[in-house]
């Protein structure tokens, strides 16, 4: 995920200090992994040194000074952009799973036993993520959805490649 | 004999049938724990529901033992076998299983009605879990007059009306939509965990096997239960 483009889309409702961006991108996309303080703070200053965002306003308290940011008209343009420019979809191909499966079939040990244990280790995750998904709200719903379905397309290449042991054996082993 | 785990509700040892030269099952294991929600998985044609159809006496094994509770399914008489079906067993199939000239709170109560309650004890009993399945507004209705989820969830509550120690469930939601099937699932699992029934669920879907508790994959006849095998 891009934490400088998320950071700038946040800033786009209105100027906030560095402690409230963090917090509302926890909230919003941290789940399992909030932000780090130093990631924000060097983000900020990046983006502030590429002129997408100004610091908007200072306060001095009794510790350090507490700054807070606003996004920039060249701020929202790269907003703009990045929402507009659709994500290149991932191609998965060579993944690793395929690699342990034809070694298995060269050095003629139990491919099977592979597939079956590593569709038993997603359906291990698909439940996790379905209790998640089941207890959760909305949000909730859509983040574990989309992880759901990944796994289902790779628990049906599993189903797929077991199906085609055989062929995938005297393909490899030639 | 046996080496089941203990506190079985039922397993399952070496069972063998055949169908003419095809052999729906080759030596399958099987174990379930009250409460539990087991998913039998495995490719088209690989004998999960003939494991199933076995495992329910509904259908007799050629060989190998099956013992619900202490009692040996296979020595039973098919009469005791039937009796055994209706008082302590729950099933949901994928089609068809509702009476079209009754009420939905009719074909919930209808297992308790076989069973010999009063109208009255059954109609209340069955409202009392079409509203645990969010289907009590239906409850006037004929199967034909409601949704393809909303059937299921009445199919559910009628398999659950006479309190079922297991529950039988073979592609409950294969002919629904992906979140009609995720609904009748969640309160499918929801009533059986809250009840302690044992539920054998058999699946190809994978985003249905995730409501299970572990699974056992049959392939060519023989079954793996993944989760004592790593």
């Amino acid at each position: 995920m891009s934490i400088g483009h998320t950071l700038l889309g946040l800033l786009e409702a209105g100027p906030r200090h560095g402690y409230d961006l963090k917090r509302a991108f926890d909230e919003k996309f941290g789940h399992d992994r909030p932000l780090h303080y130093g990631q924000v703070y060097s983000t900020m200053s990046r983006l502030l040194k590429n002129g997408l965002v100004e610091v908007d306003a200072i306060e001095a308290g009794g510790g350090p000074e507490r700054k807070r940011y606003a996004i920039t008209d060249a701020g929202i343009t790269d907003v703009q952009r990045w929402l507009a420019t659709p994500q290149k979809p991932e191609e998965y191909l060579q993944s690793t799973l395929y690699t342990r499966v034809v070694l298995a079939l060269l050095t003629r040990r139990d491919a099977t036993e592979i597939l079956d244990t590593q569709r038993s280790e997603h359906l291990r995750s698909m439940r996790i993520l379905t209790d998640r998904k089941r207890k959760g709200d909305l949000a909730d719903q859509l983040i574990c959805d989309h992880a759901l379905f990944h796994l289902e397309a790779d628990l049906r290449w599993l189903e797929l490649t077991a199906a085609r042991l055989d062929k995938l054996r005297e393909a490899v082993t030639l | 004999m046996t080496n089941s785990p203990p506190d079985s509700l039922l397993t399952a040892h070496d069972l063998r049938k055949a169908y003419g030269p095809t052999h729906a099952l080759d030596g399958a294991e099987f174990s379930i724990h009250p409460g539990e929600v087991v998913a039998i998985m495995g490719p088209s044609g690989s004998g999960k529901s003939t494991l199933l159809h076995c495992l329910a006496g509904i259908v007799p094994p050629d060989s190998g033992s099956i013992t619900y509770n202490g009692r040996e399914l296979t020595k039973m008489s098919d009469a005791q076998r039937s009796a055994l079906r209706r008082s302590e067993f729950g099933f949901v199939f994928q089609f068809g299983q509702l009476v079209p000239e009754l009420t939905c709170v009719e074909n919930v109560a209808l297992p308790l009605r076989l069973n010999g309650s009063s109208r009255k004890d059954a109609l209340r009993t069955a409202l009392g879990w079409m509203e645990r399945l969010e289907v009590d507004d239906l409850k006037a209705k004929r199967p034909g007059e409601v949704s393809g989820g909303q059937g299921q969830r009445v199919a559910v509550a009628r398999a659950l009306v006479t309190g079922p120690r297991l529950l039988f469930a073979d592609e409950p939601t294969g002919a629904l939509d992906s979140s009609n099937g995720e609904r009748v699932m969640g309160l499918l699992t929801e009533a059986a965990r809250a009840t302690n029934a044992a539920v054998v669920l058999v699946t190809h879907e994978t985003h249905v096997a995730a409501y299970s508790d572990r699974e056992i994959v049959v392939r060519d006849g023989k079954s793996r239960d993944m989760e004592r095998s790593v």
